[in-house]
């Protein structure tokens, strides 16, 4: 039995040595390039040796998957010109599997561009209503107690098409711009005590290094001083660039905008300071032409990814897939509908079901060829269902641009194509 | 737009104090303060420091520097530094409009512009010191920024052209939507 496998270890290796020695000592590294190449596919795997350790991982070449980029609301989505109108990238969720994003595909939006930062050479700085305004270096923060959480994090300007007329679209154009990761880092709480936080602070201003200075009002909350981190892990390594390397606020459950990247001060003071990404923007326009203003809490969402627009799907079995999340806290309950919201049937939360992090729920089902409208809603921890649309812009109108959290409808065509509709 | 947060510092020393709790099981006989020296981690920010890092500007107009414009000094900057992305007037684009668009926030294609939208004339200097010119953030002078921001608030009818914006006149504008805003009330949708 031995043998065999034996006499073809010998023989491969033979055939090796001869290589080398025909193309003598110059061409020895050849062997092992091909090795290394050989993640082209072979029609047999189990008759040509595999390919050798490397120094950092990539994904199987047959696996494609992109984030989407984008440039705004009404904006079209792609690559085809990517100029600093391209602002955000989206992940694609349709692809994931399970909760975390991984890094390489965690969705992007900056506001001037992702800045290159020397992390000897970045700084904290906390000050303001403080006792002892302090300056960090990175590695000094690493030295502190870390914690370590699996949240989402969502831009509030996800699924902002929501707010116009339905688009035929997929749900990595409608829903991309949210993703999870295992956040790292020190908690703010730490670094509060040893700055010496004064009575009368009641908020803080957190500012990036990137070249649009971006600034945030964050309030001194309960849920604030519990739970928000500096962080300076993503998913076991460094931040990547496009995710604030090497510092980052991390606010869980909060809008994306205020969990300000590439951190470089953090500012107490006993007001809101009034940026313009807190007033000009990230605020939603009411009917009435007011606006709601700091509404920071994502609220209860969630979204079918299987089978979602534009795919193409076949009569028979499918498990209906998706995310439910909400920046209050867990999700408790999931329910799926296949008939436009008529009937529903709780779907099985996968674990972890973790606070104010993307759940994974799954439903299995048969589709029978007929058209059908797939739908899921979910409740949260503090009770709080997830609006229909209808209800949702009854509420806020249309000119929201943020927060839209509305139940999404998908239609299930004869044909098996799969469209985006308001049901 | 008074009521954020009030009830907060109560919440917060509560917080610092059960930290301080937990804390102190691990370091027997600290005290918080004394906690937070005993990490001995950070270095003392001196005001030098402080000062070259401090670049926001308040809504009450803390962090304003000394200097001066005006709408008409402001012509020259805008054409020169802003025209290009805001348009000529400040309402052609391509990117944000800024100019206009008073009475349209209750109509179904509202127009957001500094004069129909913004709250505060402070963020101006705030953002335009930290961010604009979008190809070169923070390469304007204080009296080019001041100038700028006269200019924008001339065209929004909202000060006259001869109007001098300095540290101590900025703050006291009232802006035309100053209170458009209302404190998260959600959850609003049931």
């Amino acid at each position: 039995m031995h043998d065999a496998p034996n006499e073809i270890d010998r023989r491969r290796f033979l055939k090796r040595s001869a290589s080398v020695i025909a193309f003598g000592a110059t061409t020895f590294a050849l062997p092992v390039a091909k090795a290394q190449e050989s993640s082209t596919p072979s029609d047999d795997p189990m008759r040509v040796p595999g390919s050798l350790p490397r120094p950092y991982g990539e994904r199987s070449p047959f696996e494609k998957q992109q984030r989407l980029g984008g440039a705004g609301p009404g904006a079209p989505h792609g690559w085809g010109t990517n100029t600093p109108n391209n602002f955000n990238s989206g992940t694609p969720i349709q692809d994931l599997h399970g909760i975390v994003t991984p890094s390489a595909l965690h969705f992007e939006r900056h506001h001037n561009g992702v800045p290159a930062i020397d992390p000897d050479h970045h700084r904290l700085l906390i000050h303001g209503l403080v006792n002892r305004p302090l300056i960090f270096t990175v590695k000094e923060l690493q030295r502190l107690p870390s914690v370590s959480r699996i949240a989402f994090l969502e831009c509030s300007g996800n699924t902002w098409d929501g707010w116009r007329d339905a688009q035929d679209v997929t749900v990595q154009d409608l829903y991309g711009l949210m993703s999870t990761s295992e956040w790292t880092g020190v908690k703010l709480s730490t670094l509060l005590e040893t700055v010496g936080v004064r009575r009368e602070a009641t908020w803080m201003l957190a500012e990036g290094s990137d070249a649009a200075g971006l600034d945030r009002s964050v309030p001194l909350t309960e849920d604030v001083l519990n739970e928000a981190m500096i962080c300076y892990g993503q998913n076991g390594e460094a931040l990547r660039p496009e995710q604030g390397y090497p510092l980052r606020l991390f606010l869980p459950g909060f809008e994306g905008n205020i969990n300000v990247k590439w951190l470089r001060r953090l500012k107490l003071g006993s007001a809101p300071f009034m940026t313009r990404w807190e007033t000009a923007k990230y605020t939603e326009l009411l009917p009435d032409g007011k606006a709601y203003q700091f509404t920071l809490v994502m609220e209860a969402k969630s979204v079918i990814t299987y089978p979602s627009g534009q795919q193409q799907i076949q009569p028979g079995v499918h498990e209906i897939s998706g995310l439910a999340w909400s920046g209050r806290g867990r999700v408790t309950k999931v329910e799926v509908s296949v008939d436009g919201g008529r009937t529903w049937q709780g779907a099985r939360l996968q674990e972890p079901v973790l606070p104010k992090c993307h759940t994974r729920f799954g439903l299995p089902w048969r589709w029978n060829g007929q058209e059908a409208i797939l739908q899921s809603r979910c409740v949260d921890e503090t009770g709080y269902s997830q609006p229909t649309r209808q209800d949702l812009v009854k509420v806020r109108g249309t000119n929201s641009v943020y927060h839209y959290n509305a139940i999404q409808s998908w239609r299930i065509e004869p044909n098996g194509r799969i469209r985006n509709i308001y049901a | 737009m008074d009521g954020y947060g009030t009830s907060m510092p109560k919440r917060f020393l509560l917080c610092v104090g059960i930290s301080a709790i937990a804390l102190g099981c691990v370091l027997p006989g600290w005290s918080a303060d004394e906690n937070a020296a005993g990490y001995g981690i950070g270095k003392a920010a001196t005001d030098e420091e402080i000062r070259a890092w401090n670049i926001d500007v308040s809504s009450t107009g803390e962090g304003l520097p000394p200097g001066q414009g005006t709408a008409k000094q402001g012509t020259q900057v805008f054409a020169e530094k802003c025209a290009a992305c805001h348009g000529p007037t400040g309402t052609e684009g391509p990117k944000d409009r800024l100019v206009g668009g008073r009475n349209t926030l209750t109509t179904q294609k509202p127009i957001r512009t500094i004069g129909s939208y913004w709250p505060y004339a402070t963020t101006l200097y705030d953002y335009i010191n930290r961010a604009m010119p979008f190809y070169a953030p923070q390469s304007l002078s204080p009296d080019e920024i001041y100038s700028v921001v006269a200019w924008l608030l001339f065209q929004n009818q909202i000060i006259a052209q001869d109007i001098v914006i300095d540290a101590q006149t900025l703050p006291k504008i009232q802006m035309p939507n100053r209170d458009g805003f209302i404190p998260d009330p959600r959850p609003d949708v049931q």
